[in-house]
């Protein structure tokens, strides 16, 4: 079953074509990763697909529901991680549950171990009642997901999940998405800059460049099509003529050393 | 992490297509208010949170009117400025009140983009949640934190020897009025926000709007010396009518006070609300 498909998709700001034309679908079950360089067109794509922007042409259906006639119905199946670290520092990490819970309308009942539930999953529970302040990169990251999964969402979209982590932390997000996925079967779409955790962790991999799909499939595939590349790295430099930087535009790097300074 | 094929593949689909037809059922009309109203008190909430986790704040927002009560106040009392006003600081503090309601909530659309650039305002807009509820949501914690710094000024106020009437219907009505009060120039603020998009901008007419705000409206002096052009435009700023219902409440004893005044303040509340509530979104773009 295909839970999300994407049509011709066409977005402009102005003069600037941010994607021009993408068409992929994503089978329920499976982890999709979406790569390309800074700019390529990947965050544009994702903010779509979560209903944040109306697409200029083209159509995205998620769970056969079209994302700008259904985005309310179409929000109840999916959960969001965006790129920037957005848990609230100033509550500690059991209220920012809390607050989605009650957002949601998990029954009182019910709250309070659907909360204990994911704290688990993410294995948070001991930091939970600590200001979220307090809190490392990889457990800031691991509360989100904990946030975003509250209402068990079919589909769990991650902008970015592990870019300014340390292996460690890197490492321990993945572990949570694992998990999640064994126990729910969650279908994941997540945007990567690291290629070896795409290719270790995902089961398709699909690579953007310049707004346009250069390619699609496994990681095995996609090496063998270029000619038996021995990394994934080098099948992405290949196709989009960049050198992958782990850098970014000026912005990025802006707001990456922002939260890095608000977090410690 | 590759999902294992020897999962019974039928039986999770099923499972699957059960879970997203529950999901995606359309809300009747009744459940997107309930889901509306909640979401609005959850968001207050956080509000209530934030100030318990920090009090500080409320106490370094009540620094600015106590020096209006205590050096302006006094100074202006003493060279009696203003005719036919025999006490003068009581006549100003409810004015001041409103003043410091204003100054407070006039600010607060910077949360909006503040939370845009941290990424919270994204994450809120891709919950199942009627948008229009953080709207209104912050409009209550706006309230919510007015209610409190005034409760404190008020003290201040009945320290520095200011003659109030104070009963269970005035303050019920000050309190009442500070809340809409507040809502509306939270909610005016986060209209700036929505149109400035950025901390910079609106930190400059966020400056800009207070002065004219608080000059062109009975907050310190009545609005009979005004010219009378200045008068149209006092009569149209929401801060008028709030000083007045607070003024006639805390000084005359008069509560609930002009059904006008709060019709005013209301329609300003409700009309600012529908607004930003249509064009939240587009704070991301």
């Amino acid at each position: 079953m295909k839970l999300v498909e994407v049509e011709g998709l066409i977005q402009r700001f102005g003069d600037v074509v941010a994607v021009d034309g993408l068409t992929f679908s994503i089978e329920a079950g499976e982890a999709f990763a979406l790569l390309g360089p800074n700019g390529a067109g990947k965050t544009t794509t994702i903010r779509v697909l979560v209903t944040l922007l109306r697409p200029t042409a083209g159509s995205v259906r998620i769970a056969g529901l079209d994302v700008t006639r259904h985005p309310t119905r179409v929000r109840r199946v999916l959960g969001y991680v965006p790129q920037t670290l957005s848990a609230d520092g100033s509550l500690t990490g059991y209220e920012n549950l809390l607050v989605v819970a009650k957002l949601l309308r998990i029954p009182r009942a019910e709250r309070e171990r659907a909360i204990a539930d994911v704290l688990e999953l993410v294995r948070l529970e001991e930091a939970a009642d600590r200001l979220v302040r307090t809190y490392s990169g990889g457990m800031v990251r691991r509360l989100e997901i904990a946030q975003a999964i509250l209402h068990r969402p079919v589909l769990l979209v991650l902008d970015e999940p592990t870019v300014g982590l340390d292996p460690t932390a890197r490492r321990s997000v993945w572990d949570a998405l694992k998990v999640l996925r064994e126990r729910d079967g969650t279908t994941l779409l997540v945007t990567a800059h690291y290629m070896g955790e795409a290719e270790l962790y995902c089961d398709r991999v699909a690579i953007m460049n310049r707004g346009r799909l250069v390619a699609l499939g496994t990681a095995g595939e996609l090496k063998a099509q270029a000619g038996g590349a021995a990394t994934l790295d080098e099948v992405f430099t290949t196709l989009t003529g960049d050198t992958l930087e782990s850098g970014g535009s000026y912005s990025e790097v802006r707001q990456l050393r922002r939260r890095l300074r608000r977090f410690g | 992490m590759k999902s294992g094929s020897s999962v019974g593949v039928s039986d999770v689909s099923v499972e699957l297509e059960r879970r997203i037809a529950r999901a995606i059922q359309p809300l009747s009309p009744w459940e997107r208010f309930v889901s509306f109203v909640n979401a609005s008190l959850v968001v207050a909430e956080v509000e209530a949170r934030k100030l318990r986790h920090d009090p500080w704040e409320v106490v370094t927002r009540v620094v600015q009117p106590i020096l209006w009560l205590t050096i302006f106040g006094q100074a202006v009392a003493r060279a009696r400025l203003i005719a036919g006003q025999e006490d003068y600081l009581t006549f100003m503090a409810p004015g001041i009140l409103a003043q410091s309601v204003m100054f407070t909530a006039i600010f607060y659309g910077l949360a909006i983009i503040w939370e845009r650039d941290a990424g919270v305002l994204q994450k809120i807009l891709v919950l199942p949640v009627p948008r229009a509820s953080f709207v209104t949501g912050k409009g209550l914690g706006a309230g919510l934190r007015a209610l409190i710094q005034g409760a404190v000024i008020m003290l201040v106020a009945m320290v520095l020897q200011v003659h109030f009437r104070a009963n269970l219907w005035t303050i019920l009505t000050s309190g009442l009025a500070v809340v809409i009060g507040a809502g509306v120039f939270a909610t005016l603020s986060m209209l700036l926000a929505t149109l400035l998009k950025t901390r910079e901008r609106f930190m400059g007419i966020g400056q800009v709007l207070t002065m004219p705000l608080f000059f062109a409206s009975n907050a310190i002096y009545p609005l009979d010396l005004m010219p009378s052009w200045l008068r149209v435009v006092a009569h149209v700023n929401p801060l008028t009518y709030l000083v007045e219902l607070l003024r006639n409440a805390l000084v005359y004893g008069v509560a609930p006070g002009a059904l006008r005044d709060w019709f005013v303040l209301l329609v300003w509340l409700i009309g600012l609300q529908v607004m930003v509530s249509r064009r939240y979104d587009r704070v991301l773009l």
